[in-house]
């Protein structure tokens, strides 16, 4: 070390004008999104495996099928193109649900602690910054997959179909990350975490019309279906893949036809939205506790 | 600048573990500009004092100012004039030394221009241009404790609170971060360290606290403390290693020796003997009783009263048999999931 002059240590605050606290907030929540990103950057591992593992699935349970007969699934068309909405929904889903592992490194190794002794204008923007990375993370990945779909000959949504697809993924990614940061807060630690996703991952899939439709599901498997937020993101991006999809039908088309009745894309979008809203209020209580 | 009233806090109720005390009815009050330290054994409520006074946990009684800022009702007001370099360095692994020092800036609101400056000036002043721009995962740890100091220092805090800031380093990191802490002082930041080591808070600290199960047991600067106690110290070796059998006979012989006040046996150091003696005069008798006892001597020194002595008057053990008693009985993975938020 050096001797420096005294100057250097003085303790000293400069009488600049106060920042707002808009400002501040979001001085914060884009350094500790940068931070996120950087780490997504230097281990891209984690991207990669989470584009790579969709896209397999896409490829060879596309394959499986291949020979299906046509009518054979509602709508016509393919298997592939069948499976797209459930692949491209899937995607953003495990990315969402892995939203809480970096806060729960934080919390174990002790690096959330120097978070919380910064005098940050909010605590939510440790939240926010968790968001925003995931939202983002998400939305490429399956930006990917629905571009790999359209290389594959399994369809293109258009551009209104496209923005629906964006909307409802969303919605969905916001739910599920509220979920995930959730858990990140309630559980011990990374163990517990990755035990929870790991075993809520591929039930929830299969207990959604990702990979078959309704009709092909035994009663009480159907009603769980139905109820699963997946299939209520996969049935409007499967309307938006279909050839006869019209922005001004969205409220009037139905797109799934559950035990318990009949849905539009408006009613889906709805119940995601409910949903998120929903999850993020609950889980503010714990955040709350934790945070502050 | 930092007065602790009454503090009390409370781990583990109603869990598996039995609750422990770590604070109870703790008082203290650090003068500005003063490097104040807190010394005693692990498990004493060094660290606990310090994450309650760091805003990171808030006592279950007891009040807490920091500038005079009420900690509970304007946690972000303490927040922002105090720098906080806890016990375990949390850094991110996959970030540059920079990168993690300009998120550290960003957290506290400083602009662009100021935040570069400073931690130019920083990596000056820490030595640390040759690795700055290398990932923290590469670091030892001397680089880590360093680049975990810069962070707190960043804001130019009026208060800066560290605990435990040279364990585990070598000679030459911790004499660097002692000559930092003392230019501190000197320029009037107030810092309030804690540490087990008798020579780091002899040598560093204007004003001292004794900890000892939540509570302060002895308090002032290091000379009124050693002063108080008055008379000279004899350490006495019967052997090089002895036991307690013989260590309690030899006791038995010199505690009621003329000008004897007090015989302590150390077991953490081979069971010597630690006396209490009027003035030097003593020692000479002490000698003339253990030689008509043909008790063999295999080292007798003679000091003046030291922290370790201080901490002995008051608690009736060496800090290093203090340590030792803990050293069993704590649960490092419980403490860690105390540290988790």
């Amino acid at each position: 070390m050096t001797s420096a002059s005294p100057t250097s240590l003085t303790p000293h605050r400069d009488a600049a004008a106060e920042p707002s606290a808009l400002a501040e907030i979001g001085q914060e929540t884009l350094a500790l999104t940068r931070r996120l990103f950087l780490q997504l950057f230097r281990r891209p591992s984690t991207f990669v495996a989470g584009v790579l593992q969709p896209l397999i699935w896409l490829v060879l349970f596309g394959a499986l099928f291949a020979k299906a007969p046509e009518g054979l699934l509602p709508g016509g068309g393919s298997y592939g193109r069948f499976l797209g909405a459930g692949v491209i929904v899937f995607t953003a889903f495990s990315a969402a649900l892995n939203a809480g592992l970096p806060v729960m490194f934080d919390r174990e190794f002790g690096f959330l602690n120097r978070l919380l002794v910064a005098p940050l204008r909010s605590r939510s923007s440790i939240v926010l910054a968790s968001v925003l990375y995931i939202t983002s993370l998400s939305l490429v990945q399956s930006l990917a997959i629905v571009a790999t779909a359209a290389l594959l000959g399994y369809g293109w949504p258009g551009g209104p179909g496209l923005v629906l697809v964006l909307i409802t993924l969303l919605l969905l990614v916001f739910a599920v990350t509220a979920l995930s940061l959730g858990l990140a807060f309630a559980l011990p630690g990374h163990i517990e975490l990755i035990a929870v996703i790991f075993v809520a991952n591929l039930p929830l899939l299969f207990a959604s019309t990702a990979l078959a439709p309704l009709s092909f599901m035994p009663a009480w498997l159907g009603w769980l279906a139905a109820l699963n937020p997946l299939t209520f993101a996969i049935e409007p991006i499967r309307a938006a893949y279909a050839g006869t999809f019209q922005l001004n039908h969205i409220a009037t088309d139905v797109v799934l036809q559950a035990p318990y009745g009949s849905l539009t894309t408006v009613s889906c979008l709805f119940i995601l939205a409910t949903l998120a809203l929903g999850l993020f209020l609950a889980i503010r209580p714990l955040l709350d506790r934790k945070l502050t | 600048m930092i007065e602790l009233q009454h503090l009390s806090k409370r781990f583990g109720t109603g869990r598996k573990s039995a609750p422990v005390q770590a604070l109870d009815h703790f008082s203290l009050e650090v003068p500005a500009g003063c490097l104040y330290g807190l010394l005693g054994p692990n498990g004493a409520g060094k660290t606990t004092a310090l994450r309650i006074v760091a805003t990171l946990l808030a006592p279950d009684t007891g009040s807490v100012r920091v500038g005079g800022l009420d900690a509970r009702s304007n946690p972000r007001g303490v927040r922002r004039l105090l720098g906080y370099v806890a016990q375990e360095v949390a850094i991110d692994k996959i970030l540059t030394g920079r990168e993690l020092l300009a998120l550290q800036g960003d957290l506290y609101h400083l602009n662009r221009s100021e935040r570069d400056g400073r931690i130019a000036e920083l990596i000056a002043l820490l030595g640390m241009g040759d690795w700055i721009d290398r990932r923290c995962g590469s670091y030892s740890g001397g680089m880590r404790r360093r680049l975990d100091l810069a962070a707190g220092l960043l804001h130019r805090p009026q208060v800066l609170v560290l605990d435990e800031p040279t364990v585990g380093l070598d000679i030459e990191s911790r004499s660097a971060i002692w000559q930092v802490l003392r230019q501190l002082r000197d320029q009037g930041t107030t810092v309030l360290l804690s540490s087990h080591y008798l020579e780091e808070v002899d040598a560093l600290a204007d004003r001292l606290a004794i900890l000892e199960a939540g509570r302060v047991i002895a308090e002032g600067s290091p000379s009124e403390l050693k002063g108080a106690l008055g008379g000279d110290r004899v350490t006495l070796r019967v052997r090089e290693f002895s036991d307690e059998a013989e260590a309690s006979r030899v006791r038995a012989l010199l505690e009621h020796c003329e000008g004897v006040n007090q015989v302590v046996i150390n077991r953490s150091q081979g069971h010597s003997l630690n006396l209490v003696v009027e003035n030097a005069a003593v020692v000479e008798r002490l000698r003339n009783q253990l030689e008509a006892a043909q008790v063999p001597v295999f080292a007798l020194a003679q000091s003046r009263a030291s922290l370790d002595d201080v901490y002995l008057q008051a608690t009736g053990r060496t800090l290093m048999d203090a340590e030792l008693a803990v050293a069993g009985q704590r649960d490092p993975k419980a403490e860690r999931k105390q540290a988790m938020r």
